[in-house]
């Protein structure tokens, strides 16, 4: 066994540049499973994680605006959304929740000082900052009395604070957003925002955020959002823009999902939310992550199918050459199987030799993507900036049966089509071979 | 007379070939000889009378459409590919015109070669070939590669080669014909005297004053064996 894998590789070695091309072929391949493999696993973590941000017991219903010719109210001021009827419905007829969070929003100007910027006003309960899996950095955050009495407090997203209140604790400070003043009492730990999933759920950032108590919002603020165009004034009345409600036992998530569902049908007759349920994006997005693992391999094996041709490509090159050699093996007692084996071989060792290198260079994946994104970042920031933040951020993922699969594909590959060579070698007429210049 | 032991035998041998228009040549048509051991044999012949479909018969590299080949007592002309092989490789030495070395591997693996495809790898077996470079006077040159050899040493290395599996029956295809009469006198010299130390040596030639250093000579015309000259030299 040893000695024939040394003849292959000497004679393997008399063609340095052949060998190293065929050898490249394979490399190629093996390293494109890896590292599509690795790329598809990072994107299918990430999806997977924002998901779990979500919850997989929480189902969020969502304020959604309806096409123009089926709103209710007339005039100038639409009316649409879920109720603060809605969130005592669900809470007092489905048995199954643990808890339930309404959430208004809106976008407002905030200011302190000369300091200036377009935020996400938020109107929530106590359970929103748990819920969200937001972690505070400093401060509290809403409690249960200042719902209670609609205290003019707020907290603040990372991003808020240091646009607002650069180099400076905001805790204590005032806020101002429209004509009213709030008592800055926490702020939250920055977040890296999701990117939308589906069409159901859009990209959730939550650092330019400000949060009060749902009353206070009702209050000061009101439902109805006036908005002035050139021209027309348009109202919009939403109660609350968004409720989350989690669900006790994971296996009840369908059920209650369809319970809201049928609840929420009898007074919407318009269509005027959407709900979602991450448990159900978790399901999709695995069976689409299969999928898209099953395309990536297959672009791979295909990278591998052609380095396999390049194989029995200058396989073939090499048996014609060597003719007379195998005649000369022939006659000293060699058998066809020994000649099979001979060549059979040397594209084993081509290909192991180009899949061990590939497993290698595949084992760079990590340190090769993230750095060529800084290197791009460094000389093309816009290009960077510009991408989605899926890929701003994609961190590849070595999967170990891919390393694994790739090396034994391309050892296959090897036999594959190192085999038809070999065989023409072996069925040579010896007298032939002999006489062969 | 004293029963002969015969190393080969040829027993009313034809070969018919189809070339690919559809015509059928006739190439040896009805060819008997024995090969007693100890026999040193010339088969000389114009080309085309059949003298080099004999040796590939004799070789095991080819089948007969018609009669027997018989080798160390065994009928082998209806054998498969690899009993074929087997029998190569375990009862008979090649040495040809152009030497047919390996050229990457040094003189002591082309050497190791029959030994290789008999599975035997032992120690012994490394040791044997030793002697036999030191035999043909190529021990200084182990290592070396068949395209540092002048041709008289490559030849040298392929009669070594072609003794490594201890044959019945050595067949010779012209071993003389690439070297000059020096070179190939020597390697008469060493044929004879391999000869004398009882090896049977069937060889193919077209110069007669190498086919003369043969115990006998057979000519060959037209598939047929013309002239059998049966030796004195065994009787």
């Amino acid at each position: 066994m040893w000695q024939i894998l040394s003849v292959g590789l000497k004679s393997l070695l008399l063609h340095k540049l052949r060998s190293a091309l065929a050898i490249l072929g394979i490399l190629i391949g093996v390293t494109a499973v890896i590292w599509l493999v690795a790329m598809g696993e990072g994107v299918s973590y990430q999806a997977q994680q924002q998901i779990k941000d979500l919850g997989a017991n929480n189902i969020i219903i969502r304020s959604t605006k309806p096409p123009a010719e089926a709103l209710r109210g007339g005039g100038f001021i639409i009316a649409y959304g879920l109720l603060r009827a809605d969130f005592e419905r669900i809470v007092t007829n489905v048995p199954t929740l643990s808890q339930a969070v309404p959430m208004r929003e809106i976008t407002r100007e905030a200011r302190y000082l000369d300091n200036v910027t377009d935020v996400r006003l938020v109107g929530c309960t106590s359970k929103y900052l748990e819920m969200n899996n937001l972690r505070l950095a400093r401060g509290r955050f809403i409690s249960d009395k200042d719902l209670e009495s609609a205290e003019n407090v707020c907290i603040i997203g990372a991003d808020t604070a240091r646009i607002l209140f650069p180099y400076q604790d905001p805790i204590g400070q005032f806020l101002q957003v429209e004509d009213a003043f709030y008592v800055v009492v926490g702020q939250t730990e920055s977040k890296t925002p999701s990117a939308g999933i589906g069409g159901s759920m859009s990209a959730q950032d939550f650092n330019l955020d400000v949060y009060i108590p749902l009353a206070t919002l009702r209050a000061r603020i009101g439902d109805m959002v006036v908005t002035s165009r050139a021209g027309s004034r348009e109202g919009e009345q939403v109660e609350l823009s968004q409720i989350t409600v989690t669900v006790r036992d994971l296996e009840q998530v369908d059920e209650t999902a369809d319970i809201i569902r049928a609840l929420l049908g009898r007074f919407h007759p318009v269509q005027d939310y959407a709900i979602v349920v991450p448990k159900e994006l978790l399901q999709q997005a695995q069976v689409l992550q299969m999928m898209f693992n099953l395309l990536l391999v297959l672009i791979a094996g295909i990278a591998l199918l052609v380095g396999g041709i390049g194989i029995m490509n200058i396989m073939l090159a090499t048996v014609t050459e060597r003719t007379r050699e195998i005649g000369i093996r022939r006659a000293l007692g060699a058998k066809q199987r020994d000649i099979v084996s001979q060549f059979l071989s040397e594209t084993i060792v081509l290909s192991a030799t180009g899949g061990l290198l590939g497993v290698f260079i595949g084992f760079l994946c990590r340190p090769a993507i993230v750095g060529t994104r800084s290197l791009v970042g460094s000389l093309f920031p816009d290009v960077i900036s510009s991408l989605p933040p899926n890929i701003q951020q994609l961190e590849p993922r070595l999967a170990w049966w891919s390393i694994i699969a790739a090396f034994l594909i391309s050892v296959g590959v090897g036999v594959l089509f190192g085999l038809y060579p070999a065989q023409r070698a072996a069925r040579m007429d010896p007298i032939e071979a002999l006489r062969h210049e | 007379m004293a029963e002969i032991k015969m190393a080969a035998q040829v027993i009313d041998v034809h070969k018919d070939y189809v070339l690919k228009g559809g015509i059928t040549v006739r190439a040896l048509r009805g060819v008997s000889i024995d090969f007693p051991e100890g026999d040193f044999v010339a088969i000389m012949g114009t080309s085309g009378s059949g003298k080099s479909t004999l040796l590939n018969l004799l070789g095991c590299l080819d089948r007969c459409s018609s009669g027997k080949y018989i080798l160390a007592g065994q009928d082998v002309s209806q054998l498969s590919d690899d009993e074929l092989s087997e029998i190569r490789c375990r009862y008979l030495g090649f040495i040809f015109q152009s030497y047919n070395l390996i050229a990457q591997l040094t003189v002591v693996e082309n050497i190791e070669l029959p030994l290789y495809y008999q599975g035997n790898t032992s120690k012994e077996a490394k040791e044997h070939c030793l002697a036999l470079a030191e035999m043909v006077g190529l021990k200084e040159r182990l290592d070396h590669r068949p395209f540092q050899l002048s041709g008289g040493q490559q030849q040298r290395v392929a009669i070594a080669r072609a003794l490594v599996n201890n044959p019945r029956v050595i067949l010779a295809d012209e071993p003389t014909g690439n070297l000059d009469s020096a070179t190939g006198e020597e390697i008469m010299q060493l044929l004879e005297a391999l000869n004398a130390a009882g090896k049977t040596i069937i060889m193919v030639t077209h110069e007669p004053d190498i086919a003369a250093r043969a115990h006998r000579t057979l000519r060959m015309r037209d598939g047929k064996l013309e002239q059998h000259t049966p030796t004195g030299a065994l009787a």
